[in-house]
């Protein structure tokens, strides 16, 4: 048996021609590649179909409540800061319902890495509007098309501090999988926001739509300039590919807090000492 | 009623009352009995607060209505307490404190106590509450070096020339404070003990240390917020990680997590923030994963009376939470209880898998009451986590309680679903998987009464009349059973749910009469619901006060006339 695969057969929950199947592929590869101990890696994610991921890759997760995977995260790797921690989801779940746990997070600066599936669409709802979703674009809610601007999760993060900002599309797999890598090994928090279609939903940003609409960032680009990374998200005619920004040496939140300040074990392995607490008793 | 003098100081936010009262309350527990409430208007500053000191010669365990002293310490000070005085009450005040309507109207004449004069003598009016202490101490005769020694700690950091100018404050009201030592008829205590004194807050801080919590997230809600406070001072010290997390639904998401990962997290809120948890306790249940709840009440609805008191979220923590599972619900009533149910509270979420519950209220953590202190046991300590193996399967179901695994810690992996799950821990839509899995979560309840905290018993066991009470109401109860004539005994209720079967025995051909500081008798319902017990009277108060001894008995001889 292969690391973080089955040696059986998996029921998967996706559609024919999902793009979470190429992502699934890319991920494997990249934790592969990193020759990381499947038993030290822990998934955690909310509720989608993006949310499944951890389903299909044999390690350790935590599938919890729709939009809330940031936070278990956050906290698996808080006390115990030894674990490889991905929070993983869809658009929906992480920009939508876990909106205020990612602008606080990006705040905390976590060592984890944060994947999220942007196909612009609800895909287990049944097609509703996500907050990336693009004017005009019809649905069973919207049924006379979006008409709310749509999230920039790369913009938002940029301004918020986020240490690491990057944009992938499932297109390439073999480039994603080196985002996702590099996204794993940079301490702090790395948001990378996957493109990719959704051929069930979304009859609008398709494949080629994708393929149309966007850019790999070439090897002249400086991913330590803040200013040209933000221009960069700001421009929707063409979508950046790659990672925009990054910066190296702010401290992580376990790095930060006082509880690791003189002493660095984790705290789940700390041993209580009942006289210490006796004292406490006067 | 018991022999007992209050003393009630009454200020504005802001003003101190906190740092008198600390003095004051460890200076007098060393020669009396004592036990103090607060009450506070919701402001940052002005408006008026008030801290009840009772003092006296037998144990008291809860506040008395009426003023003996009242020492006003602005010229708005008075109109809220007006009707807790009577013709015997002494006003301390400076001119001015008392207008001349509020003379007239409620018969009461001012004591003059120049306090900002003598403390400008002083040196500096920063010195006013070490006078008032003096004064009070002066008053009860208390050891004046023992005061000195409370001062010399207080201020050690401070240096010597703030520790000097400070005793000679307290020095200049101790003398004033003497010639009402003769009017005081309350004894001190013999009884050789040295007793330590705290509040309900600090007792469940020290038994979530003694419980092993390494870990706490939370969004700050009075009254809630304190023991975030207590466990953030200790969190170097004894290794835990606290968060001030951005809304209470990520407080208890990451104190799940927390769990997963192998550390005793706890949450800190008050309703209206519990109620934004709901969905994650429910998380709780069907992860089978632990997490201990600390709901400190308030009135509600909604924002409601938010520095007040009130019983009225025990249904909210009962049935909080979509689908079925089992939890437990323990509510502290005194003070080695709050230690005591904090510290089981992590052993018990530990053992049976399930989320616990800490129910206390506004009144009963910013009480603080007299404790033996008495020697904590480790056996909480015990952690029931597995190193995993390979294969490992997280909702194994040959037994009720599945062995926890760790991720990180063995061969195996930990997978916890929120979704109906296999044993693996993988998600499942089979309808066969699903009634097994749900069915052992459920038979976990009642493997957990094995573990249920049994109710004390006070009073005259004998009694055909039964005062039931659960949480804070214990020691206004437990006053009342053991001062009054009446002929009745008193059921102190620890774990309010779920209830046992043997517990309906007590009931039997009693007059059953629940108590509680709400307005339709949650628990009383409970009782019929769970034991089928037939409640006789519901003795309740919903006014946003907790009840007051005098009040008690009234309200106890009207039942059983």
């Amino acid at each position: 048996m292969s690391k973080f695969e089955f040696d059986r057969e998996l029921d998967i929950a996706w559609c024919p021609g999902c793009g979470n199947f190429p992502l699934r592929n890319g991920l494997i590869k990249a934790l592969k590649e990193l020759d990381l101990d499947p038993t030290q890696v822990v998934f955690s994610s909310g509720i989608g179909q993006a949310a499944k991921m951890p389903q299909y890759i044999d390690a350790n997760y935590f599938n919890g409540l729709h939009g809330r995977g940031l936070s278990v995260a956050q906290a698996v790797q808080s006390v115990n800061p030894k674990l490889t921690v991905i929070a993983e989801g869809g658009d929906g779940d992480m920009y939508g319902e876990g909106g205020n746990h990612l602008l606080h997070n990006i705040r905390r600066n976590p060592n984890l890495a944060h994947i999220v599936h942007n196909n612009m669409i609800y895909g287990l709802t049944k097609g509703q509007a996500s907050p990336t979703s693009q004017k005009g674009m019809e649905t069973n809610v919207q049924v006379s098309g979006v008409y709310n601007e749509p999230l920039n999760p790369i913009a938002l993060a940029l301004a918020l501090g986020a240490t690491f900002v990057a944009r992938a599309f499932t297109g390439d797999t073999e480039r994603t999988k080196d985002i996702i890598k590099a996204a794993i090994q940079h301490e702090g928090y790395a948001l990378v926001d996957i493109f990719h279609p959704c051929p069930t939903f979304n009859k609008i940003n398709t494949f080629a739509w994708y393929k149309n609409n966007t850019y790999w960032l070439d090897e002249n680009h400086d991913p330590s300039d803040l200013k040209k990374a933000m221009d960069m998200a700001m421009n929707d005619e063409k979508y950046a590919l790659g990672i925009l920004y990054k910066k190296e040496g702010q401290l992580t939140f376990d790095q930060a807090h006082p509880v690791y300040k003189n002493d660095q074990t984790p705290i789940v392995l700390r041993k209580r000492d009942i006289k210490q607490v006796q004292k406490l008793i006067r | 009623m018991r022999e007992s003098l209050s003393i009630v100081l009454s200020g504005e936010a802001g003003q101190g009352l906190q740092t008198i009262e600390e003095f004051l309350v460890e200076a007098l527990s060393n020669e009396y009995y004592v036990f103090t409430s607060k009450e506070v208007m919701s402001r940052v500053r002005g408006g008026n607060n008030s801290v009840e000191i009772r003092i006296a010669s037998t144990p008291v365990y809860a506040l008395r209505y009426t003023i003996d002293y009242l020492f006003l310490l602005n010229n708005h000070s008075f109109y809220r307490l007006a009707k807790r005085i009577d013709a015997d009450t002494v006003v301390f005040g400076e001119e001015g404190f008392l207008s001349d309507d509020e003379k007239a109207k409620y018969n009461v004449d001012l004591t003059t106590f120049d306090l900002s004069v003598l403390a400008k003598k002083a040196g500096s009016k920063l010195y006013a509450n070490t006078i008032l202490f003096g004064y009070i101490a002066g008053m009860l005769d208390l050891s004046q070096s023992h005061g000195h020694n409370l001062i010399a700690t207080r201020f050690e950091s401070r240096g010597e020339k703030v520790i000097q100018d400070n005793i000679n404050a307290y020095d200049v009201g101790y003398e004033l404070g003497l010639p009402f030592k003769v009017k005081i008829q309350i004894k001190k205590r013999t009884d050789n003990k040295s007793y330590v004194i705290m509040d309900g807050n600090k007792s469940l801080g020290i038994g979530a240390l003694a419980g092993g919590v390494n870990y706490i997230a939370s969004y700050p809600m009075s009254p809630g917020t304190s023991l975030l406070s207590y466990l953030s001072s200790k969190g170097e010290e004894f290794g835990v990680l606290a968060e001030q997390a951005e809304d209470e639904i990520a407080a208890l998401n990451m104190t799940i997590g927390a769990w997963y990962a192998g550390a005793r997290g706890i949450v800190t809120t008050s309703g209206g923030g519990f109620a934004l948890m709901t969905e994650a306790v429910s998380l709780a249940g069907i992860t089978e994963n632990p997490a201990v709840i600390h709901v400190a009440q308030r009135p509600g609805p909604a924002t409601g009376l938010p520095t007040r008191t009130e019983q009225g979220d025990l249904n909210l923590v009962v049935y909080a939470g979509h689908g079925e599972f089992p939890r437990i619900v323990l509510a502290p009533g005194k003070t080695e209880d709050g230690i005591l149910l904090a510290q089981k509270s992590f052993w018990l979420a530990d053992k049976y898998q399930v989320p616990v519950f800490i129910l206390s209220d506004q009144y009963w953590l910013e009480s603080m009451s007299q404790m033996e202190p008495f020697e904590l046991s480790d056996k909480y300590l015990e952690t029931f986590t597995v190193t995993t193996e390979k294969g490992y399967k997280r909702y194994n179901w040959d037994t009720t309680i599945s062995p926890r695994g760790v991720p990180g810690f063995g061969e195996g992996f930990v997978k916890a679903d929120s979704d109906e799950h296999d044993e693996e821990g993988q998600i499942t839509e089979d309808f066969d998987v699903r009634v097994r899995m749900h069915e052992k979560r459920l038979a976990k309840r009642e493997l957990l009464l094995e573990d249920y905290i049994e109710p004390e018993f006070l009073g005259n066991k004998d009694s055909k009349n039964l005062l039931v009470g659960w949480g804070s109401t214990y020691g206004v109860l437990k006053e009342l059973v053991e001062s009054t004539d009446l002929d009745v005994s008193f059921m102190y209720v620890k774990q309010p749910f779920p209830l046992p079967l043997s517990l309906k025995e007590h009931f039997e051909g009693k007059n059953v009469i629940v108590v509680e500081n709400n307005a339709t008798g949650q628990f009383a319902n409970i009782l019929r619901l769970e034991l089928d017990v037939k409640i006789n009277h519901r003795i309740l108060k919903y006014n946003g006060e907790p009840f007051h001894i005098e009040e008690i008995e009234a309200k106890v001889k009207e039942v059983l006339k």
